[in-house]
């Protein structure tokens, strides 16, 4: 199933992500999955997230798939050149995985490789060029491919809270002119910010999906405002998660904040995309509580 | 040694926007310039009258020497909308930075050569990828000033304008993207998907 198929029915579509474990047992990352993402469309499996080395995403996928989920196969533009990259994705496609999320990808330098080759051939906006190029049955080199090509829902990334806005949007239209079919924000804790946003983004008429983390902490998210590219945490949702110490360890101070985001920008989104790092277990009562 | 080479004749017409000043840069020996072929294309430019004037130097990557070089030269400049540039990478790039408010346009293409790349100063680079993106960069190098050499804009790394990989750089397309709008042309993030050829470096 392509997620693409339900915006086009109209549904709001929920995603969540899952990152691939360095080792070789899925066996815990799919159960869990199962356990708290089955009431979700379709789950995000990340490529190498933050530049540090994991079990190939790809493989990840098919473990998903195989246990009865939707996996979205996102791949970055870090570690692979344009021969690799569009192999993967013909490979994705005869696995039938065919939800897609194309990115640039963070620098080598940032992970746990930092020595490694940065190769970025390829970027998301000529990742998505080659996904379009496919399925029109050619690769990026013009040359024909054997039988019928593959299709894909092919996502990309937008960031709606950053310095500069009209960069993002001049960006998010580089990306709808190489094929992007639907797009999920980086985490939004201002809905004014991002029903801003969305107003004028409403002109490429491509699906968008919110981006949402739980907030854990005042530590994680004050890491997040010195560190995480177009992600801010206002300092009135500081003094919410400071006020109840127990209440915030719990997670219920995050999943208020986070369910009243959802609530508050749902009229004016697609889709809800929500990075749980780690805090899986608590994604059914977001959920219940966002009254999605 | 580096080559450049002219864009084709097409391209280097589709750049141009009403009145044009040129300047060619002879300077280092290390540079072979397709000295021929860009003369006959002037010489059809200043035909259709649309040329304001030629200026035909030496090392105008070196920022001090342009003052002085450009002084004779300043109605002529002033008269121009845009300023096209027949030098290597280098020469462009500080042209753009020196006229911060014209469109500054790059009319060849570098090509690296293996041996010696001569004396340039430092504060541009050029990779010598061959085939200049300038045009639509607003003569800021995207390949030596995005850490990631991203052809395509920016990557979703940047914070508060500076690089995810340095943060003591400012990121290269937030400075392209800045310029853009100051000179009117960010229509230029609307041309084709760009995919590099890496082809044309014959080093690797
Ligand atoms: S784009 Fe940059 S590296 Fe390529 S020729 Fe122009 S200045 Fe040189
Ligand atoms: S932050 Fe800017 S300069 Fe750094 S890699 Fe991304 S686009 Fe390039």
């Amino acid at each position: 199933m392509r997620i693409t198929e339900l915006f086009d029915n109209g549904e709001f579509v929920v995603t969540a992500e899952v990152g691939p474990p360095k080792g070789i047992h899925l066996e815990h990352l799919v159960e869990e999955a199962k356990t708290y993402l089955s009431g979700i469309t379709a789950v995000n499996v990340t490529d190498n997230q933050s530049s540090v080395m994991r079990t190939s995403t790809l493989a990840t996928c098919v473990a998903m798939k195989n246990a009865g989920l939707t996996p979205i196969y996102q791949t970055t533009c870090r570690d692979r050149n344009r021969l690799a990259l569009q192999s993967d994705l013909l490979g994705a496609a005869a696995m039938g995985i065919e939800n897609i999320l194309c990115l640039t990808g963070d620098h080598t330098r940032l992970g746990d490789h930092p020595g490694a080759k940065p190769v970025f051939d390829l970027d998301s906006v000529s990742l998505l060029y080659a996904a379009s190029e496919l399925e029109k049955g050619r690769d990026l080199a013009g040359i024909e491919l054997v039988g019928e090509p593959p299709k894909f829902a092919k996502g990309a990334v937008v960031s709606p809270i950053s310095d500069s806005v009209d960069a993002q949007l001049a960006k998010m239209e580089r990306k709808v002119m190489a094929g992007a079919d639907y797009f999920q924000t980086q985490a939004v804790f201002e809905p004014e910010k991002f029903i801003k946003f969305m107003e004028a983004a409403k002109q490429f008429g491509k699906p968008v999906q919110l981006g949402v983390i739980i907030p854990k902490s005042v530590g994680m998210c004050k890491f997040m405002n010195n560190n995480v590219a177009g992600v801010h945490v206002p300092d009135e949702m500081l003094d919410e998660l400071r006020a109840d110490k127990e209440k915030t360890k719990a997670g219920i101070t995050g999943i208020e904040i986070a369910a009243r985001i959802i609530r508050e920008c749902k009229p004016y989104c697609q889709g809800v995309h929500i990075m749980a790092l780690g805090w899986e277990s608590k994604v059914p009562a977001l959920l219940e509580m966002a009254g999605l | 040694m580096l080559i450049t080479e002219l864009k084709n004749k097409e391209t280097i017409l589709s750049l141009i926007t009403g009145k044009v000043f040129i300047i060619n840069c002879h300077g280092c020996k290390e540079i072979r310039f397709p000295e021929h072929e860009a003369e006959a294309l002037q010489k059809e430019l200043q035909e259709s009258g649309n040329v304001t004037g030629i200026l035909t130097t030496d090392y105008i990557c070196n920022p001090d020497y342009l003052k002085q070089r450009f002084a004779k030269h300043e109605a002529e400049i002033e008269a121009a909308d845009m300023i096209l540039v027949f030098s290597c990478g280098v020469g462009v790039q500080t042209v753009a930075a020196y006229f911060e408010n014209k469109r500054v346009c790059a009319a060849c293409d570098t090509y690296a050569l293996p041996g010696y790349q001569g004396v340039t100063p430092l504060e541009h680079d050029c990779d010598q990828c061959g085939e200049c993106y300038l045009n639509i960069t607003g003569g800021i190098c995207p390949l030596t000033a995005c850490s990631k050499s991203l052809v395509n804009g920016q990557c979703g790394g940047a914070k508060n304008g500076m690089c995810e990989v340095d943060p003591n750089m400012e990121c290269g397309w937030e400075r392209i993207y800045q310029r853009l709008k100051k000179v009117g042309r960010l229509d230029a993030l609307k041309c084709p998907v760009q995919v590099r050829n890496y082809a044309t470096d014959p080093d690797k």
